[in-house]
C-alpha cells in the first residue's frame, strides 16, 4: 500500500512537470492549427510548422501524416484545419465533402518531381514512360528485358492512400490517359512509407521504386526518364520541373474547408511567401516562386 | 445469516437496524454487478459496431467483387480473398514455428530444467513476451528481411516468411507461459505412477504428462494463434503488403498482405460512410468472427476435456 | 518388470540381458531427447534476448538527459523524445483510470457474487473473446465509437478508452484468480465476526488479493503501453508542438513514434531510432519486471 501511494505521488509530480513547460508562456492566447495528410508533404509541413512557430509563438501547429487520403478524409470529417495532399481532390471526395457541407479550397504550395530510383549497382540509368508503365503493370518482369542484368524486378510502391501512389498510377502506369484502366501488378510491394521504399531499394539490387525527390537520399541512383523513344532522357530537378522537361512532376496542395480564416489565413499566406519557399528548396522540393530557388 | 447483507446476529445482542450501511452496500453491490456484466456489454458493443458499419459492405459492393481476388480499393476492387490468404499463410507459418518451439520449451522448463533454471527461465520468457511488436517490426525491416533475401536468394526479403518468423517469436512466449502452467498443474502422482511402472522420464513426459495437460496446452496453442492472427504492426512492416493471392507453397516466400495490415494502413484515409470504409469494417468483422471461432473451439475442447476428466476421476 | 514383453518362460539371464539392452537404448533416446529439448529452449530464449541486447547496444549511445527530456527538432531528427514519453505515460495513466476500477469490480463480481448460471458463463465467454480480439479491430471500434460517434475526436480520451477495453480481460482474469486464491477461511472468519459481505470483501479479501491484482494490472498496462494499432486512429499524432494540455488533445506516444521515425522520416539517424526503441523496451520491460518482483515477494509474504 505504501508503494502504491508513493507511485501515485510520483505520477502526480510527473504530470505536473509535464504540463509546466506548456503553461510557461503566459498571457498569449494560444491558437491551434491541425494539419494532416500527405506523407510526401509531412516533412515539409513539419519544417514550415517549426519555422513559423519560432516567429509566431502564439500559434501552435500539429502535423500528422497518413497519406493524402487521410488528410482529405479528415477535412471532410471536420477534424483538421488544413489537409495536405500530393494529388488533387478526387471527384468522389469532393462529393463527400459537399454531402458533409464542406467546400474544399485548394492552394498549390510547392511542386515535386517523382524520382524513380534503383539500387546504385544497377546498370540501367534511363527508361521511357512506356517502359516504366510496363514494368509496374507486370508486363516486364526481368531487368534483362530493358537491357540490364538477369534479375527479377521487384516493384516498390507507396500505399494506395498515398497521393504519390495515385499520381504515379495516373501519370506513369496509365500514361496520363483518362480511359486507361491498367493497374499496378498484384505483386507490387505496397510499403507504408517513403523510408520503407528507400531502405529496400538501398539494399536490394532487384528493386525499383518511386517517390518524391525530397525523399531520395544521394546514395541512391535516380533514373532519367523520357516521354518516349527518341525524346530526351531527363533527370528530375527543380529546373527540369519548372521548365516541364521532366515528365513526372506534380503540384503539392493544401486544402481548407471553405475560405480560410484567422490564423490559418496568415499561415497559408506565409507558406506562399519567400521565406517558406526557401525551405521548400532546401528539402528537395520545387518552390513555386522562381525567385526562391536556392 | 441475517437478510440481504448476510450479517449474522451476534449471540445475545439485539440486531440493531443499520439502514445507512445496508443502503450503501446495496448500491455498491449493484455497481459491482453492473461491472460484471460490462464484459458482455463491451463484446456486444464491439460486435454491434462492426456489424453496423461492416454489413453495408455487402450492399455497397457486389458479392463477386467482395469475394474476388483483386484488392485495389481506390479503383473499386474490393476482393478480400488475397487478404484472407495472406493472413492465413503468415499465421500457419507462425504456428509451424511457434508450436514446436513453444511446447518444447514448456516441456523443458516444466520437466527437465533444474529448479534454479526454472526460476530464471520462466520470468525471462514472460519478460520477452512483453516486447512490443513495433520493436520487432523495426528490427525486421533493418535486419531480418535483408538477411532473408541474401540467405534464400529471394527477390526481396519482405515476405510472408519474415512475418511468420516475427509472429512465431511473438506467439512463443504466450504458448510457453500457458503450456508450462498446464504441465505444472499435472499432479505429481501421474508422473510418479508412470515412473513406478518402469517408464523413463522421457516416456513419461510425452506419454503421460503431456496428454494429461492436453487441454491446457491446446489452450496455449490457440491463444498463441490468436495473437498471431491479430498482430498488426510487425506484419505491416515486413510482409511487403502486396495483395498477392497466396495459395501455393512458394507463397511463403512471396510478399503478402494481411487483413490486419490492410485495416491499419487504409483506415485513416477513408471518408466515413464510403464503400471503402464499410469494407474495412467488414474485414474487421471477419477478424472478429475468426477470433470468436478460435475461442469457442478452445472453450469447447477444454470443457469437454474437463468433464471427461471429472467423470474419470470421480 | 520389462515392458518389452519377453515371456516369463525365457531363461532368466536372457530376459535380464534384453531388459538391460532396452533400458540402455531408452536411456540414449532420453539423452538425445533431453538435449534436443534443451536446444529448443535455448533457441527460444536466446534470439529474443539477443534482440534486446542488440537494441541496448545500438541505442545506448543515444540516451542522454537531453534525449529523454527535450523536444524533437529539425523534423524530429534531433533533440529529444519527451513528448512521446509523456504521451505514453498519459495514455497508460488514462487506461489505468478506466480499466482498473471496472476490471477489479468485475472480478469481484465473478469471484464473490456470481452464481454458476448461464449469465456467468456468458460473461466468461465474453472475457475470453475480448482477450482474443485483434488490436487493430479495437482501433477500428475505438475510432467508430469514441472518435466519430461520441465526437471525442483524436484524443488521449479516445485512445485511453480504447486501450482500457483492450486491457479489461487481462485485469479481470488476474484479479479474479487473485481473489479466488484467498482461502475461504478468511471470509468465513470475517462473516462470523459480524462482517457483511461487502465489508468482508473490502476489508479482508481484497487486501489479501492486492499483490495478485497489482501484478495483473501492471501486465495489462504493459501491453497497453506497447500497442500501436489501437492508438493509430484514436489518439496518436505524428508531431505535436507542445505537450498535451487536456484529455481532448491528441498526443505523441512511444510505440507510434518508433513506427513513424523508422518508416516515415527520411534521413532519420539510426541511433535515434534505436534509442527510441530502447526507451520503449525499458518502459515496458520495466513494468514487467516490477510485476514479477511484486508477485514473488507477495508469494513469500503470503499468510496462507
Amino acid at each position: 500500500m505504501r508503494t502504491a501511494r508513493s507511485l501515485l505521488v510520483i505520477s502526480v509530480l510527473l504530470v505536473g512537470c509535464g504540463s509546466a513547460p506548456a503553461s510557461a508562456a503566459p498571457g498569449h492566447p494560444v491558437e491551434f492549427i491541425e494539419n494532416r495528410g500527405s506523407d510526401t508533404l509531412v516533412n515539409l509541413a513539419l519544417a514550415w510548422a517549426e519555422l513559423y512557430q519560432q516567429e509566431q509563438p502564439e500559434v501552435r501547429i500539429s502535423v500528422s501524416g497518413g497519406g493524402s487520403g487521410v488528410g482529405l478524409a479528415a477535412l471532410i470529417n471536420g477534424t483538421v484545419d488544413i489537409a495536405n495532399a500530393s494529388r488533387q481532390i478526387k471527384p468522389e471526395e469532393a462529393e463527400q465533402a459537399q454531402a458533409h457541407g464542406i467546400r474544399p479550397t485548394e492552394f498549390v504550395v510547392a511542386r515535386d518531381a517523382i524520382a524513380v530510383i534503383v539500387h546504385p549497382a544497377n546498370p540501367i540509368g534511363r527508361l521511357t514512360l512506356q517502359q516504366l508503365s510496363d514494368i509496374y503493370s507486370g508486363q516486364i518482369k526481368n531487368w534483362s528485358e530493358v537491357g540490364g542484368e538477369d534479375r527479377p524486378i521487384v516493384r516498390l510502391s507507396r500505399e494506395t492512400n498515398s497521393g504519390t501512389h495515385v499520381y504515379f498510377l495516373e501519370t506513369v502506369v496509365r500514361l496520363g490517359q483518362k480511359d486507361n484502366h491498367t493497374l499496378f501488378s498484384t505483386d507490387t510491394l505496397l510499403l507504408p512509407s517513403s523510408e520503407g521504399i528507400v531502405s529496400e531499394v538501398r539494399q536490394n539490387p532487384n528493386a525499383i521504386g518511386y517517390d518524391g525527390l525530397g525523399y531520395v537520399p544521394p546514395d541512391l541512383k535516380v533514373i532519367a526518364v523520357s516521354r518516349g523513344v527518341g525524346e530526351a532522357y531527363v533527370l528530375p530537378s527543380a529546373a527540369t520541373v519548372n521548365d516541364r522537361s521532366y515528365p513526372i512532376a506534380r503540384d503539392l496542395y493544401m486544402y481548407t474547408a471553405g475560405e480560410p480564416t484567422g490564423v490559418v489565413t496568415a499561415y497559408l499566406e506565409w507558406i506562399l511567401g519567400q521565406e517558406a519557399q526557401q525551405v521548400v528548396g532546401k528539402l528537395g522540393f520545387v518552390p513555386i516562386l522562381t525567385g526562391a530557388q536556392p | 445469516m441475517n437478510g440481504a447483507t448476510g450479517t449474522p446476529t451476534a449471540g445475545g445482542q439485539s440486531a440493531r437496524p443499520r439502514p445507512r450501511r445496508d443502503w450503501g452496500e446495496a448500491i455498491i453491490t449493484r455497481l459491482i454487478q453492473l461491472s460484471g456484466y460490462s464484459a458482455v456489454v463491451f463484446v456486444g458493443l464491439i460486435f454491434f459496431f462492426l456489424v453496423r458499419e461492416g454489413l453495408p459492405a455487402l450492399v455497397d459492393v457486389p458479392l463477386r467483387n467482395l469475394f474476388g481476388t483483386r484488392w485495389y480499393p481506390i479503383e473499386g476492387y474490393f476482393g478480400v480473398v488475397p487478404l484472407l490468404t495472406g493472413s492465413l499463410v503468415v499465421t500457419v507459418g507462425a504456428m509451424a514455428i511457434a508450436v514446436p518451439f513453444g511446447i518444447g520449451t514448456a516441456m523443458f522448463i516444466s520437466e527437465i530444467a533444474p529448479r534454479w533454471a526454472r526460476e530464471v527461465l520462466k520470468p525471462l520468457v514472460e519478460l520477452l513476451g512483453g516486447l512490443p511488436s513495433v520493436v520487432l517490426g523495426f528490427l525486421g525491416i533493418l535486419v531480418l528481411s535483408p538477411y532473408l533475401r541474401q540467405l534464400l536468394d529471394l527477390p526481396t526479403g519482405l515476405t510472408a516468411l519474415a512475418g511468420s518468423l516475427l509472429l512465431g517469436g511473438i506467439a512463443v512466449p504466450t504458448i510457453v507461459s500457458i503450456a508450462e502452467d498446464a504441465l505444472d498443474a499435472v499432479p505429481r502422482s501421474y508422473r510418479d505412477a508412470a515412473l513406478a511402472v518402469g517408464a523413463t522420464p522421457w516416456q513419461t513426459m510425452w506419454g503421460v504428462t503431456l496428454p494429461a495437460a492436453r487441454s491446457g496446452v491446446l489452450t496455449a496453442v490457440l491463444l498463441g494463434m490468436g495473437r498471431a492472427v491479430g498482430e498488426t504492426m510487425a506484419v505491416m512492416m515486413v510482409t511487403g503488403n502486396a495483395p498477392v493471392l497466396a495459395v501455393r507453397l512458394a507463397s511463403i516466400v512471396s510478399p503478402v498482405r494481411t487483413m490486419t495490415a490492410t485495416i491499419a494502413a487504409e483506415m485513416g484515409e477513408v471518408a466515413s460512410g464510403s464503400p471503402h470504409y464499410h469494407v474495412l469494417f467488414f474485414i474487421g468483422m471477419l477478424l472478429f468472427v475468426i477470433s470468436l471461432l478460435v475461442n469457442v473451439i478452445a472453450s469447447a475442447v477444454v470443457f469437454r476435456q474437463r468433464s471427461r476428466a471429472e467423470r474419470v476421476l470421480s | 518388470m520389462s515392458v518389452s514383453g519377453s515371456p516369463a518362460a525365457a531363461p532368466a539371464s536372457d530376459s535380464r540381458r534384453q531388459f538391460r539392452a532396452t533400458s540402455v537404448r531408452r536411456r540414449r533416446v532420453q539423452r538425445i531427447g533431453f538435449a534436443w529439448l534443451s536446444l529448443m529452449a535455448v533457441a527460444t530464449v536466446v534470439p529474443i534476448t539477443l534482440v534486446v541486447l542488440y537494441i541496448v547496444q545500438q541505442g545506448g549511445p543515444a540516451i542522454s538527459w537531453e534525449f529523454l527530456s527535450g523536444l524533437p527538432s529539425d523534423g524530429m531528427r534531433q533533440g529529444g523524445i519527451l513528448p512521446a514519453i509523456v504521451g505514453t505515460f498519459y495514455l497508460t495513466l488514462g487506461t489505468a483510470l478506466f480499466s482498473v476500477p471496472l476490471g477489479v469490480a468485475a472480478a469481484v463480481y465473478l469471484a464473490e457474487y456470481a452464481q454458476e448460471n448461464v449469465l456467468t458463463r456468458a460473461i466468461r465467454v465474453a472475457i475470453i473473446n475480448l482477450a482474443g480480439i485483434p488490436s487493430v479491430v479495437y482501433g477500428l471500434f475505438g475510432m467508430g465509437l469514441f472518435v466519430l460517434f461520441l465526437r471525442f475526436g483524436t484524443s488521449i480520451l479516445s485512445a485511453s478508452l480504447t486501450l482500457s477495453i483492450m486491457t479489461l480481460p487481462v485485469i479481470i482474469s488476474a484479479a479474479e484468480e487473485a481473489l479466488r486464491a484467498v482461502p475461504q477461511a478468511f471470509r468465513t472468519v470475517s462473516v462470523s465476526l459480524g462482517g457483511s459481505r461487502w465489508q468482508t470483501i473490502a476489508r479482508v479479501v481484497l487486501p489479501q488479493a492486492v499483490p495478485g491484482i497489482l501484478t495483473g494490472v501492471i501486465l495489462g498496462l504493459e501491453r497497453a503501453a506497447g500497442e500501436t494499432a489501437p492508438i493509430l486512429f484514436t489518439g496518436a499524432a505524428f508531431f505535436l508542438p507542445r505537450l498535451p494540455n487536456s484529455p481532448l488533445d491528441p498526443t505523441m506516444a512511444l510505440p507510434y513514434h518508433l513506427f513513424v521515425i523508422s518508416t516515415q522520416v527520411p534521413g532519420m539517424p539510426l541511433q535515434i531510432q534505436y534509442g527510441t526503441a530502447l526507451v520503449l523496451i525499458v518502459f515496458v520491460l520495466g513494468m514487467n519486471l516490477t510485476a514479477t518482483v511484486i508477485r514473488s515477494r507477495a508469494r513469500a509474504r503470503r499468510q496462507w
